[in-house]
């Protein structure tokens, strides 16, 4: 390794070394360093092993561009798999490990790989294991892949904000910053975004004089002075999305957090007008073996030696198409290394002179035609450019660098994901974004002056777009040279030889070649089978000559080629920031019942419902749950039982025309209902399939009290309103959701009547209260509700008290019913009670094809005249099918085996395979028949059960018997519910 | 993102809306109503591209259903109509 640090320069804080580690090896780097530039500054060439070949890569680029240094990094607690090391600031303490190299990145026993490459073209793995994958998936995902997940929570916090501004701006370079100021100047309220970790941009690596200071200096002192007039400058911040109606995803990175405070904010940034000045991308040129470490966009070398003071290289060629490269070339030789440039153009341009003045040897009509070196670039062969073989080589030069400079690609990203696909320019050689939407503005420029000049103009355009003037003049700069133009080159026209043209996935040229001999001529087609411009850097670097050489290859034009969709994000964003605080506890507010204190002090097993934390069941002292819930039913079944219903929904239904909607709303006739009377009513949805069942109470001829589900009852609530207001809007009718107002406890059980009496003044004998009777009194001396329904089969009654009384009522309830040994019960001991009553509880026993009819309530249909929902599609071929699916019991064979939900029904096909009638839907031990029962949807059930049928249930492999019944276990003429 | 101009509330951000498709009209009675035609009203919608019906109720807001006229291309709203 080679110290390639420079003495003095750059914007690291010398003061504070800083210690990390690679690969477990102990390194140092300095306060403003990535990860990148202290492995660089260090001497270390290979970062990462490729995608698929295992190859050894080195860092290409300086920024969010790398396709080579995918690390995992660890920081005490946080882990983050696949970062790329250009981007992640170095701190103490950090570890950063190569992937996809074991065991490590330096030597790698997969390597091997490389030799076998012929045999690994694009579309290998598809072609190969296209029948075989299921069984050969575990060992090819170890040899690819990239990092390990961690398998921890992640310590961090993350937050959500939401800003609002006239003006928003991406990108603080010269142009962002030259926007900025003028928008600002003209009153509107700006925030500008960068996702460095500095303002500025290329002026802290191209030499600029702008106003009379230096480019960063110049840089420095504008954000200063927008900060002063209120600008939010917020760096480390990346605007990653573009959407709708000027909102935009951004994600804005802490330097050093405080413990507890968001390591990461993802804000939405809602923006009038938006100046998009996100800068360009150096692509790389194509040529054999450039992929070998010390191949690295000449940009970057110039960002590591100006900003980290890190020399590249000893010795470089510079090989370019464009002029961009000369100040490269210059810097580096003013800093020590031994520089040649190669030109590709056939004539040595005008920048090339102070190159050439300065000593240098700069040849024109020369391209890299291979390199060699065996973990990193040692010789260097140099020859023309339209040579057909590696022996056309007229130089082999000794280098360790190879500064590419291919060209410039306007980052068009944002600026097309709004659905505009970016132009092909034939004399920038570049895809450009100039059709816009409305309310953006996008910059480009081809050097620091253009950038000014378009930045300035940018804002005072948005500005006069929300009627403001800018009376402020540009910033000045002296004119630049005049530019030559590129030489387009897409690749080396020496075959045989791999030339590379996006490192992160592995794809050659000679890939592209062979999928479009296959006919993936298509771009979107080409980027599937070949995965060029995949994964972590979504092709930066790779897009465009990808594309060139799909074009060269098929015999089109690149406009014809075409670039594929660019979609949101622009560079990864971490899970945490999106999911923020709605994760674990936070991820949605659990709801509390009035009682849950004493359901807390009985140690309930307290699990979420729909949103409802309730009591599952009370286990008691060297108890399981299954047991608990036995115990439970029992008690029940033979004295009294307590069960909290407080989450069950109640929506109060009010108005002149209710019995009118709630009769069109409903399957069942609930129109005629008396007041102080209760039916059982399912709700449709329009398509016929049964959306949910509750009781409908009338309690006065023009109030209504409906139940639905727990989980249910906002989906019921949203359809009521959706009906009334599109549909019905003349009915008087109104609705309110009043399910927390009230506590409501079940007494069940053969005692329930002796243990409520005492507590009420509302006549509880059978002829003034029977079952499915309600009526309204006092509890305890407050204004409540009792309602006779059951969900068990047994006498019970429905107590409803304010919210705020239910505590004492349910502690009063347990103390009178102590004589009667009252048993409180949960919800898994309600469903296993239901069970036996084959009570059906929606979306367990039913699903979204569900008709009435299918659960044995075919009788509305006939009876009712109205136009209710759902009415015409139960009038509807499929809804009359014969071979419907019927709710059914099934006793199975063996009474102590409790079968599987979701095993199927099966039936023998005459080529002796399976065919699945249904399946169970609910599954219990019944403690009161002492065998196993379970609940099904079976095809031609109930005439299945009407001859006594006996079918196969097949789970997992396994066929048992069960004989099909009527889906009632327990009292099936009800005597207990009335007696 | 949408910025949805409730026409009781004014413009505020899509997650406060739910989105409801675009209108159909219920034909009836049901029993003189032809299954294809009860096919169509419950499922087939002409999904334009361009100017576009749609119902939107602002759920997390007043609550209140109404008819947007939208471009579904450049996602721009033409219209927003009470009931
Ligand atoms: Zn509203």
């Amino acid at each position: 390794m080679t110290a390639r640090r420079l003495a003095a320069g750059g914007r690291i804080d010398r003061t504070r070394s800083l210690a990390f580690t690679w690969d477990g090896v102990p390194l140092s780097g300095f306060a403003g360093d990535t990860v990148a530039s202290a492995l660089l500054a260090a001497g270390v060439r290979v970062v990462g092993r490729s995608f698929k070949y295992h190859r050894p890569r080195g860092l290409f680029g300086a920024w969010t561009e790398e396709p080579n240094a995918i690390v995992d990094v660890t920081l005490g607690e946080v882990e983050e798999p696949d970062a790329r090391a250009t981007v992640v600031e170095l701190c103490a303490g950090v570890a950063a490990r190569g992937v996809n190299g074991r065991p490590s990145v330096a030597r790698d026993a997969y390597g091997v790989l490389d030799l076998a490459h012929r045999f690994l073209p694009a579309g290998f793995y598809y072609k190969t294991f296209l029948r075989d994958w299921p069984r050969r998936e575990a060992r090819i995902r170890a040899m690819a892949g990239l990092g390990r997940v961690a398998g921890t929570p992640d310590p961090r916090r993350f937050a959500s904000r939401s800003a609002q501004c006239d003006v928003l701006v991406v990108g603080a370079g010269p142009a962002g910053l030259a926007a900025a100021r003028a928008a600002a100047a003209s009153g509107l309220s700006v925030i500008v975004a960068d996702d460095r970790f500095i303002p500025g941009g290329s002026l802290h690596w191209r030499a600029a004089t702008i106003d009379e200071q230096a480019g960063a200096d110049w840089a420095a002192a504008t954000v200063a002075a927008l900060a002063a007039q209120g600008v939010r400058v917020m760096a480390r911040t990346t605007v990653f999305g573009a959407y709708d109606h000027g909102a935009y995803g951004v994600l804005e990175r802490a330097a050093d957090p405080p413990a507890g405070w968001a390591a990461e904010r993802l804000w939405t940034v809602r923006a009038r007008r938006t100046v998009l000045a996100p800068g360009a991308i150096e692509r790389p040129l194509v040529f054999p073996d450039n992929d070998r470490p010390g191949v690295m966009s000449a940009d970057a070398v110039l960002h590591y030696l100006r900003v980290y003071a890190v020399r590249a290289g000893e010795s470089a060629v510079v090989a370019t198409n464009n002029d961009s490269a000369y100040e490269v070339a210059l810097a580096l030789h003013a800093a020590g290394t031994a520089v040649i440039v190669a030109d590709l153009r056939p004539a040595l341009p005008e920048a090339a002179r102070a190159a050439t003045a300065a000593g240098l040897r700069v040849m024109a009509n020369t391209a890299v035609l291979g390199t060699i070196g065996r973990n990193g670039v040692r010789l260097v062969d140099l020859g023309p450019p339209d040579a057909t073989s590696a022996r056309a080589a007229t130089m082999r030069v000794a280098a360790d660098l190879v500064a590419v400079a291919g060209g410039w690609s306007p980052t068009v990203h944002l600026a097309s994901q709004s659905g505009f696909r970016p132009r092909w320019d034939a004399a920038r050689t570049a895809f450009v974004a100039d059709t816009l939407r409305g309310d953006q503005h996008f910059i480009d420029a081809a050097d620091i002056a253009g950038a000014l000049e378009a930045g300035h103009a940018a804002g005072v355009a948005a500005a006069g777009a929300l009627g403001r003037t800018v009376a402020l003049a540009a910033p000045r700069t002296p004119p630049p040279a005049a530019a030559a133009p590129l030489r387009a080159l897409w690749r080396v026209p020496i075959r045989g030889a791999r030339q590379w043209v996006d490192l992160q996935n592995d794809v050659t040229a000679d890939d592209i070649a062979l999928a479009a001999r296959e006919n993936y001529a298509s771009v979107e087609h080409l980027k599937r089978y070949t995965t060029l411009g995949m994964a972590t850097d979504q092709g930066k670097t790779s897009n465009v000559n990808g594309l060139a050489l799909l074009a060269e290859a098929t015999l089109r034009t690149i406009p014809e080629v075409g670039t594929t969709t660019f979609r949101p994000p622009y560079t990864p964003v971490t899970l945490g920031a999106v999911a923020g605080l709605r994760h674990g506890r936070l991820y949605a507010p659990w709801r509390q019942l009035p009682a849950h204190a004493e359901h807390a002090a009985l140690a309930a097993e307290m699990r979420e419902y729909g949103g409802w934390m309730r009591p599952a069941c009370y286990r008691r002292a060297g108890e399981d749950a299954a047991a608990a819930v036995q115990r439970e039913a029992a008690a029940v079944r033979g004295g009294v039982g307590l069960f909290d219903a407080s989450s069950l929904g109640k929506i109060a239904v009010a108005g002149p025309d209710a019995a009118t909607f709630l009769n069109l709303m409903y399957y069942n006739e609930v129109a005629t209902l008396k007041p102080g009377r209760i039916r059982y009513a399912l709700l449709l949805q329009e398509t016929g399939v049964v959306y949910d069942d509750g009781v409908v109470a009338r309690l006065a001829p023009e109030r209504y009290l409906l139940s639905p589900s727990s989980s249910h009852t906002q989906g019921v609530l949203a359809m009521l309103e959706r009906w009334h207001q599109t549909e019905w809007p003349q009915l008087r009718v109104a609705f309110h959701d009043i399910t927390a107002a009230w506590a409501t406890f079940v007494l069940a059980g053969p005692a329930a009547r002796a243990v409520l009496a005492p507590f009420t003044d509302i006549p509880l004998a059978d002829d003034a209260l029977p079952h499915m009777a309600v009526a309204e009194g006092r509890i305890r001396g407050i204004a409540g509700r009792i309602a006779r329904v059951s969900f068990s089969g047994e006498r019970s009654y429905e107590v409803s008290v304010p919210a705020g009384y239910g505590l004492a009522l349910w502690q009063a309830l347990l103390a009178a019913g102590a004589p009667h040994e009252i048993t409180p019960y949960g919800v898994e001991t309600s469903s296993l009670l239901r069970a036996e009553k084959g009570y059906i509880l929606i979306g367990t026993d039913t699903d979204g094809m569900t008709l009435p009819d299918d659960i044995g309530m075919a009788a509305s249909l006939r009876s009712k005249s109205v136009d209710f929902v759902g009415r015409r599609s139960l009038l509807m071929p499929e809804a009359r099918r014969p071979d419907r699916r019927q709710f059914v019991g099934l006793l199975p064979a063996d009474p102590a085996t409790v079968p599987a939900v979701g095993a199927h029904a099966i039936e023998r096909t005459a080529d002796g395979g399976l065919r699945s009638l249904g399946w169970v839907t609910s599954a219990f031990h019944s403690p009161a028949l002492g065998r196993s029962i379970a609940l099904g949807m079976v095809q031609r059930g109930r005439a299945l059960a009407a001859a006594g049928a006996v079918v196969e249930l097949y789970h997992l492999g396994r066929i048992t018997r069960a004989r099909v019944c009527a889906p009632v276990f327990f009292d099936p003429t009800g005597e207990r519910l009335r007696a | 993102m949408l910025l949805i101009e409730c026409p009781w509330c004014g413009a505020r951000d899509e997650p406060e809306f739910t989105y409801g498709g675009e209108p159909a009209v219920r034909p009836g009675p049901a029993t003189e109503v032809g299954d294809a035609e009860w096919t169509g009203y419950l499922y087939l919608r002409g999904n334009e591209k361009g100017a576009h019906r749609e119902l939107w109720c602002h759920s997390a807001g007043c609550g209140q259903w109404f008819v947007m006229e939208r471009d579904t291309v450049t996602h721009a709203t033409i219209a927003v109509v009470r009931r």
